[in-house]
């Protein structure tokens, strides 16, 4: 019961943001505040009190919500929450939070739909990270779909019209072929035990014979991949970060991405092993592609939220990398990954965001020299470009060290290619910052520096980067039992003779030597 | 046992007497209310006798006439459907029409094609079929061209006059071919011939194609969708609505029984006709639509498209296509009922809304009107927590159970081609609003009245619908499914 709180919190919560408009401008933006806020202190909650989050897994749930939907189809409103959920939906609760606090100034207009809009599209979000009935999965994958297109369409920039209808074609035309695989998967279902059936459960214990794998795995990786906007499916993702307005930008490279790498984690990995072996150098070497490719393209960017979106497409392939390493330490990579690129991308967009406020312009040509002009705002961008090219210390490097790590004994050639997008990542990102913050100054109109609320959310972000860069414990702990499931059925495929104390040992050592700094 | 004969056509004679009684009425006074809400009740009336009706079915009523649970489910759908478009049409013919100009007779000739409609879902042999057909063609022509002092309404009138003609040339002689080789009417006589021959003879199968080819000029699909747009365009929009759903679903409820009867689906030939038809239907009414300025012509070109998908449904065979093609007919008839029917209520406020230019902004001044529009929208692109998404579950789940993943891939192909016009139309909603002196002095006048509570209460009761199917389908799924098992019995028991 408590998860369906998590989910209808945010979308009863929605019509009551739109009618909010009538009593004053920010009573929207408070009761999405407040919203979300309690969600973020719900799950909290929820990791905090149930101490078996580090030893659930393996098929089994912290917490589950179970009853029949349509059983028809054999469709079930099924709920589970796990280590990885917990994670991600602490990051939805928390970049919504951070996309509300960004737009508070720049929505002025029809203030109390735009909140209806992010909560509803937070609350499928939600929903996403906790269905494991495949049918509701997909349901609630939709459902954030239309108040996102509308977020982009109604409050976007000069090209809206343009970005929302690329990115709802192109993610609605991924969804759809996905929607062919789960429903094959049911009938398959069908016809082995006599009664359809969508549930996690039931489809994992589904032998499928290899063919049908095979156009099944890739019908679920297209899919997702187009969310994650790994190349050759990537076209729509600049222009919808560069064209939506930031609170928007941020919801699509923070939360939106994640769904797409979550489903991979959760549904297209463990459902098919057998093929796994035939797809991971194949995924491994279009997360490579994606790491270069976004690499080069943001070094030659003059848009500013166009390079964080080349910048995202470039992190998202170190996840792809990892994901399909098939190590352990590379899936615990993977995951910190998604966690620290959603909080260092959702911090640029709203500096972005900032700038585009205060100087009309997304240009870095026009920009420059804006360092004494705006001190905190160059900090937090100077922290967070670093942040975004892995220093050290902070999460991102975390996250992109345990991918290479774990994937070199996987794909050596990929993984030395894919360090080189570490060196790119140094190169935009500074670049970034010389255009922007440093040279001659350009702009001679006076703009105000950050506010201190703005300075405050982004001090908090850096406070989590530092804290996750140094003590990534927090993330790794939690999400540990599902990485070792994860990692189960593609060590197990080629030989059944498993020993499940290799891997203990070797995330043993991994967790020492992690947390060692 | 005569007496059970009756009960079972209780719903075709209750209508057939309210049209009588509302004839004389009109005769006796003319009133345009009084004659309306008779007409809702009639439709209200024979709907609470579906229940009855029910327990003497499966019932074969005579060699014409099947009345079973199949039959009476497609009848509730055409009851309800016409009740909704009596409850649009109201307001709308009188902001369409002066006084003393004579408005009665359009209900009396709803209530004629409706009965129509009826027929059709009952029959089982070509005559009644024909029947049924041309009471439901001629009525509608008839209504097509109701505004008779305007030009586009005639022009739409004529055209669909032709277009029956036509269609009832190709189902005549086809009848005549399969008489000839088979030596029945009944679908099921017809249909013997094929199952016990090993090869089917050259003319019954030329036949058959004819009979569906008058089908298929009714029902709209492509390459025989000329007519659509224009008749779409050109009819008062309430009955626009009735076409796109009445019409076309009792046609499909005889089809399904037509191709269950005769056993069509296991027909090579006949089944690449069929998916012939449904590429072709699928495919021309996307490109077509994709360019168009006219919302009355975009939402006819996008029904040419679904009844592509109901065919990809139709083609999987057996329990599982009837049930496909049943729910995602109950679903379009509701999604569409919702888009026509904000059509008329906007249009009903003085001129004819049908350009996208006149939605330009509509969620910002008139937010349930536009908000209605956008879910039916939603629901006919496919997108989940409307009914449309569960129609095109089905329509997919039966294409891929029965292996006909070509077919599929065409319709997903299609689904996300035409999200781009439905998408524009709703982004237009939701764009910047015109400025109002674009706005013609007497228009704006008109503007100010309220919408009728009639159709408020009509156009939430399909929003509603839309809805509930599309969060809590099991209901009706349950229902079509003792219908379909219904179907496929009634057909085994009868002598």
């Amino acid at each position: 019961m408590v998860l369906w709180l998590l989910i209808l919190i945010p979308i009863l919560a929605a019509p009551l943001a739109w009618m909010g408009q009538q009593w004053s401008r920010n009573a929207p933006r408070w009761i999405a505040i407040g919203t979300l806020s309690v969600d973020c202190l719900l799950t909290l909650l929820l990791l905090s009190q149930d101490h078996s989050v580090q030893t659930s897994g393996h098929g089994s749930w912290l917490v589950e919500s179970h009853s029949s939907w349509i059983p028809r189809w054999g469709i079930s409103l099924h709920l589970g929450l796990d280590g990885l959920s917990v994670i991600l939906i602490l990051l939805t609760a928390f970049i919504g939070l951070l996309a509300i606090g960004a737009s508070w100034t720049e929505i002025q207009s029809r203030v109390g739909f735009f909140h209806c809009n992010v909560l509803l599209a937070l609350g499928g979000v939600i929903g996403v990270f906790l269905a494991i009935d495949l049918f509701l999965f997909f349901f609630f994958w939709e459902l954030m779909l239309v108040p996102m297109y509308l977020l982009i369409a109604i409050w976007g920039h000069a090209h809206r019209r343009y970005a929302s209808f690329k990115f709802f074609l192109f993610t609605q035309a991924g969804s759809l072929l996905m929607l062919v695989a789960i429903i094959a998967l049911a009938l398959l279902h069908q016809h082995a035990t006599g009664r359809p059936s969508f549930d996690y459960a039931d489809l994992m214990e589904l032998t499928v014979t290899h063919g049908m794998a095979w156009w099944l795995m890739l019908a679920f990786l297209i899919g997702f991949v187009v969310k994650l906007g790994a190349p050759p499916f990537h076209s729509w993702l600049p222009d919808t970060y560069t064209e939506a307005p930031t609170g928007a930008s941020i919801i699509l490279a923070g939360i939106l991405a994640k769904t797409g790498a979550y489903g991979l984690l959760r549904f297209t990995i463990p459902l098919f092993p057998g093929v796994m072996s035939e797809f991971a150098p194949l995924v491994m070497g279009l997360g490579t592609v994606g790491i270069l490719y976004g690499a080069v393209l943001a070094c030659c960017q003059t848009d500013i939220k166009r390079l964080v979106a080349y910048s995202s497409i470039s992190h998202m392939g170190f996840f792809l990398l990892g994901a399909f390493a098939g190590t352990e330490l590379a899936l615990q990579g993977a995951v910190m990954q998604l966690v620290a690129h959603g909080l260092s991308t959702g911090a640029l967009f709203m500096l972005a965001g900032a700038l585009q406020e205060r100087f009309q312009t997304r240009d870095m040509r026009q920009m420059g020299g804006l360092w004494g002009m705006t001190p905190r705002l160059a900090t937090m961008a100077l922290f967070f470009a670093c942040a975004s090219l892995g220093l050290p210390g902070l999460a991102n490097f975390i996250g992109e060290f345990l991918v290479l790590f774990g994937s070199y004994s996987a794909q050596p050639v990929l993984t030395i290619l894919a360090s080189l997008g570490m060196v790119m990542a140094a190169i935009y990102s500074l670049g970034m910052m010389q255009r922007t913050f440093f040279g001659q100054q350009r702009e001679t109109r006076i703009a105000p520096d950050l506010s201190n609320t703005a300075f405050g959310t982004l001090l908090l972000i850096a406070v989590l980067q530092i804290w996750l860069g140094l003590y990534p414990k927090t993330v790794l702990i939690t999400t540990k039992p599902v990485m070792n499931m994860l990692v189960q059925p593609v060590v197990a495929s080629p030989n059944l003779t498993h020993q499940p104390s290799e891997s203990v040992s070797s995330s043993t050592i991994f967790t020492s030597q992690v947390s060692a700094p | 046992m005569i007496l059970q004969d009756f009960v079972a056509l209780s719903p075709i004679l209750n209508l057939g007497a309210f049209s009588l009684v509302t004839m004389l009425a009109i005769a006796f006074r003319r009133h345009h209310a009084r004659i309306a809400v008779f007409a809702f009740m009639s439709c209200l009336l024979t709907l609470a006798t579906l229940p009855w009706a029910a327990t003497a079915t499966p019932r074969a009523v005579t060699a014409l006439l099947v009345v079973d649970g199949h039959a009476l489910l497609y009848m509730g759908l055409v009851l309800s459907a016409t009740m909704v478009v009596i409850a649009l049409s109201y307001r709308y013919l009188t902001v369409q029409f002066h006084e003393h100009e004579g408005v009665e007779e359009y209900y009396l000739l709803l209530l004629l094609a409706t009965f129509g409609g009826l027929v059709l879902t009952v029959a089982a042999h070509f005559v009644s079929f024909f029947l049924g057909l041309e009471l439901l063609g001629l009525s509608l022509c008839s209504l097509i061209g109701y505004l008779r002092t305007r030009r586009h309404p005639l022009e739409a009138a004529v055209k669909y006059l032709l277009l029956s003609i036509a269609a009832s040339a190709f189902l005549l002689f086809g009848m005549a071919l399969l008489y000839f080789e088979s030596g029945s009417m009944t679908f099921r006589g017809v249909g013997a011939i094929v199952k016990q021959a090993q090869d089917v003879p050259g003319l019954w199968l030329g036949g058959f194609v004819l009979v569906l080819v008058g089908v298929a000029l009714k029902l709209g699909l492509a390459p025989f969708h000329m007519w659509i747009p224009d008749v779409y365009q050109g009819a008062p929009t309430p009955i626009t609505a009735y076409i796109a759903t009445v019409s076309k679903g009792a046609l499909v409820a005889l089809l399904l029984r037509l191709a269950t009867d005769v056993g069509a689906l296991e027909l090579p030939p006949l089944v690449h006709l069929f998916s012939l038809l449904a590429v072709a239907s699928m495919v021309t009414g996307n490109a077509l639509a994709l360019l168009q300025q006219n919302v009355k012509r975009l939402l006819a070109y996008s029904s040419i498209t679904h009844f592509g998908y109901v065919l990809v449904a139709l083609l999987a065979g057996g329990p599982a296509a009837a049930e496909a093609v049943t729910f995602y007919v109950i679903v379009y008839c509701a999604m569409t009922l919702g888009a026509f029917g904000v059509v008329t209520v906007y249009s009903s406020e003085g001129g004819e809304k049908d350009c996208v230019e006149d939605y330009q902004g509509l969620f910002w001044t008139r937010p349930w009107l536009a908000a209605m529009l956008a879910l039916s929208l939603l629901s006919l692109a496919g997108i989940p927590v409307t009914a449309g998404f569960i129609g095109k579950f089905y329509a997919i789940a039966a294409g891929v159970d029965a292996g006909l993943w070509w077919l599929v891939l065409t319709l997903i192909g299609n689904s996300v081609v035409s999200l781009y016009y439905y998408l524009r139309l709703i982004v237009t909603l939701f764009g910047e609003e015109t400025t109002p002196a674009t706005v013609p002095q007497g228009q704006q006048a008109q503007a100010g009245e309220a919408t009728s509570w009639t159709a408020v209460f009509s156009l939430g009761l399909v929003a509603s619908i839309i809805v509930l199917l599309g969060v809590y389908p099991e209901p009706l799924i349950q229902l079509i499914r003792e219908s379909v098992s219904n179907l496929l019995m009634v057909t085994a028991q009868r002598p």
